[in-house]
């Protein structure tokens, strides 16, 4: 059991990020309906793209960095039994997270930020915004110091024993954010900053896109780790069995954090910047750091059959159809699983050195992210929050059966939407603009997918709207009930594990080796070299 | 540590599935010498029109074709178009585009076909290519560069190599 301060903690921080993912999708929903053209007076590529600025602002910094911080918070507290360390300094976190958010929004719905997800110098954006992003992040780090002082004080008064899973996995995230979010976090400091504040005049367009890369890539196992947790901790109980195993569990967690830090380089295939020879290296990063999800799909699946043939599953098929599919973890399990396995297959293309040129910043890159963020991650956040609201609330889930129309609307959404712009990238569509009127026959063939768009866009907003209305009646009107023991997060089976699957020390170190390793020279190299920077540029 | 036998081969299943596909690539780039645009040469994007390369009128198809007998093409890339607006080329010849940015970030692919590069500001693209086939293509801006990023086209016609002729000089095509 969390105490009162925790829940409240988890609370706030979840609702802000579900608040952020609800008006998301309403900004999704326009930019599909504008990009058809079909409604004429919606049409403004200004709205357009300080609308798809703020969709991707909100999607992939505020919801994912606020559910991870609140997820984190209640699961250090319920594994490791303990309430949170240093709680004034958990809400500063929020509190400056929150502020960041506030002011990066200002500037972004002005239309004074357009400069999308990614930043993009030499547009410029208001300084405003550049401090907003950089406070967010700053917060975050709170957490993470957080998460990794209650990993080692546990670890000190629990001497030989092994940290319980969901706590390793979120040390395991946090020590992954702050490599991670370094990149980032020079770019803004040094580079993008001083330049918006016009204390210098240009800046290094090579030099900021390869610090954005470092970011651009672990950024996504941030966000995919709380989706793993859930498949690793929640789902096998959920589904009636136990995980296949702990160990391997915990290499795969280990295993993206060192590998999935020094490969983003594969986003800049296309630039002139960097030399093949990088390049190729961080390809073999990247299919490196498919193996732990390869371990992970194995082991998840293993557990399912697990549960599907206790439950009276026959033959090599039989128990999917036993497996308890009105559960709302399980469902979400599966359907998580089958948009891994479509979004793993779109980023072996992307991933594939010289392949990409065929879909690089095409709609096939949106429709592949859509699959493993907004479908595969996502999808499993929402789980979560279906499992964790009842306990932190201490209410029964509103309703179980609206639960299950949630999900299944959000992964057929999702597939209505991501199958067209496959579709679309492969027929050469850019992503990123906000109409399809190019004055060429090749474009007219684009016409219906985009249609096609808009009503998975509609099922998508839908299925936000009902989320957010199940929390809230669950929170505000729900019937108060007991909260039952969850073993996966309150009292996990933990194996015996040896040392260096228990220790983040050793892998720091490594990690810090295959950072010099692979952006060593790749960064230096822009103090070296002759490099001429531009000034800024308005839209 | 413990590792299941089921899991230990499954384990192998996927090293070796990610050992293919990585065999795959090393094959195509090292013995094919197939490789992403990857031309670390720098510019000074706020002077290309001074520049030996990038002045008006050294754009478009160039006159000469290079020692390797491909036909090069020099763009400039700007808020909202590629410079040349329309070049034409022969079909089943190596091509090889050289590109800089005048202003902001900027992309460019041609649909349903492997041309493709950012146009890196302060940056030369270097990208080599071969069309197949006669026809029409548009070149597009697929980087966000700006409010009018949607309208950033060119356009590229492909001729069969009989009927294409070299220009006598830069920039003025077709
Ligand atoms: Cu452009």
């Amino acid at each position: 059991m969390i105490d009162a301060a925790t829940k409240k903690l988890s609370l706030f921080n979840a609702w802000v990020a579900f608040g952020a993912f609800a008006l998301a999708c309403v900004f999704g929903m326009y930019q599909v309906l504008e990009r058809s053209g079909l409604v004429s007076f919606i049409q403004s590529p200004a709205v357009y793209f300080a609308s798809v600025s703020t969709h991707g602002v909100l999607m992939g910094f505020v919801l994912t960095t606020f559910f991870i911080m609140g997820f984190g918070y209640y699961t250090a507290s319920a594994s490791l039994k303990e309430p949170i360390w240093n709680m004034p300094l958990a809400w500063a976190g929020f509190g400056i997270s929150l502020g960041g958010t506030v002011l990066a929004a200002i500037p972004l719905l002005l239309g004074k930020a357009s400069v999308l997800y990614t930043f993009y110098p030499p547009v410029q954006a208001n300084a405003l915004f550049y401090i907003g992003a950089t406070l967010l992040v700053v917060g975050s780090w709170f957490w993470c110091a957080i998460m990794i002082v209650m990993t080692v004080r546990w670890k000190k008064a629990h001497p030989g024993e092994s940290v319980p899973l969901p706590m390793f996995a979120t040390a395991t995230n946090a020590i992954l954010w702050l490599w991670t979010s370094a990149g980032v976090a020079l770019e803004a400091v040094f580079l993008l900053l001083p330049w918006s504040l016009g204390l210098v005049e240009t800046i290094d367009v090579g030099l900021a896109r390869t610090l954005f890369a470092w970011t651009l890539h672990p950024i996504v196992y941030f966000w995919l780790i709380p989706a793993y947790t859930a498949l690793y901790c929640y789902v096998p109980q959920a589904a009636g069995s136990k995980l296949f195993s702990d160990e391997l569990a915990r290499l795969a967690f280990l295993l993206i954090l060192v590998f999935g830090l020094p490969i983003g380089f594969h986003h800049l295939y296309m630039d002139p910047e960097q030399a093949a020879g990088w390049k190729f290296l961080h390809m073999v990063g990247t299919f490196a750091v498919a193996v732990p999800t390869l371990l992970t799909g194995f082991t998840v699946i293993a557990s399912l059959e697990m549960a599907g043939r206790k439950a009276g599953g026959k033959g090599l098929f039989g128990w999917i159809g036993a497996l308890p599919w009105k559960n709302p973890m399980v469902l979400a399990a599966i359907l998580s699983l089958l948009m891994l396995l479509l979004g793993g297959f779109g980023g072996i293309v992307n991933a594939s050195y010289a392949m990409n040129a065929m879909v690089h910043n095409t709609a096939w890159v949106p429709g592949h992210f859509h699959l493993i963020f907004a479908g595969t991650t996502i999808i499993m956040y929402l789980a979560l929050g279906y499992a964790i609201w009842p306990k932190l609330c201490g209410k029964a889930l509103f309703s179980k059966e609206l639960a299950l129309v949630q999900l299944w609307s959000w992964f057929i959404g999702m597939v209505i939407m991501t199958t067209p712009w496959h579709v679309l990238g492969l027929l050469g569509q850019p992503r990123r603009i906000s109409s399809v009127h190019y004055n060429s026959v090749l474009t007219l063939a684009w016409d219906p997918y985009e249609l096609a768009m808009i009503l998975g866009g509609l099922v998508l907003l839908a299925s936000a709207c009902l989320y957010v209305y199940i929390l809230y009646k669950t929170q505000v009107e729900g019937v108060a009930a007991e909260a039952t023991d969850d073993r996966a997060v309150d009292a996990p089976d933990t194996a015996a594990v040896p040392p260096w699957l228990n220790s983040f020390t050793v892998w720091n170190y490594l990690i810090l080796a295959l950072m010099v390793l692979s952006y060593g020279i790749p960064i230096a190299q822009f103090f070296f070299m002759k490099t001429y920077d531009p000034t800024a540029w308005g839209y | 540590m413990h590792i299941d036998i089921l899991e230990r081969k499954w384990l192998y299943v996927a090293l070796g599935m990610v050992a293919l596909f990585v065999a795959a690539i090393f094959f195509t780039a090292v013995v094919r010498g197939i490789h992403p645009p990857s031309h670390v040469e720098t510019i000074d994007s706020a002077s290309l029109h001074l520049s030996e390369e990038f002045a008006e009128d050294k754009l478009g198809v160039q006159p000469e074709l290079l020692a390797d007998g491909s036909v090069q093409v020099r763009l400039v890339a700007g808020r909202y178009g590629f410079y040349p607006r329309e070049f034409e080329i022969p079909a089943q010849k190596t091509i090889r585009f050289r590109l800089a940015s005048m202003d902001v970030l900027h992309g460019v692919h041609i649909p349903m076909t492997n041309m493709s590069t950012m146009v890196v500001p302060g940056f030369v693209s270097e990208i080599t290519t071969v069309f197949p086939k006669p026809g029409e293509y548009p070149l597009l801006c697929n980087e966000y560069c700006g409010l009018g990023h949607d309208h950033m086209w060119s356009k590229m016609t492909v001729v069969a190599q009989e009927n294409w002729h070299a220009p006598t000089t830069g920039g003025k095509q077709p």
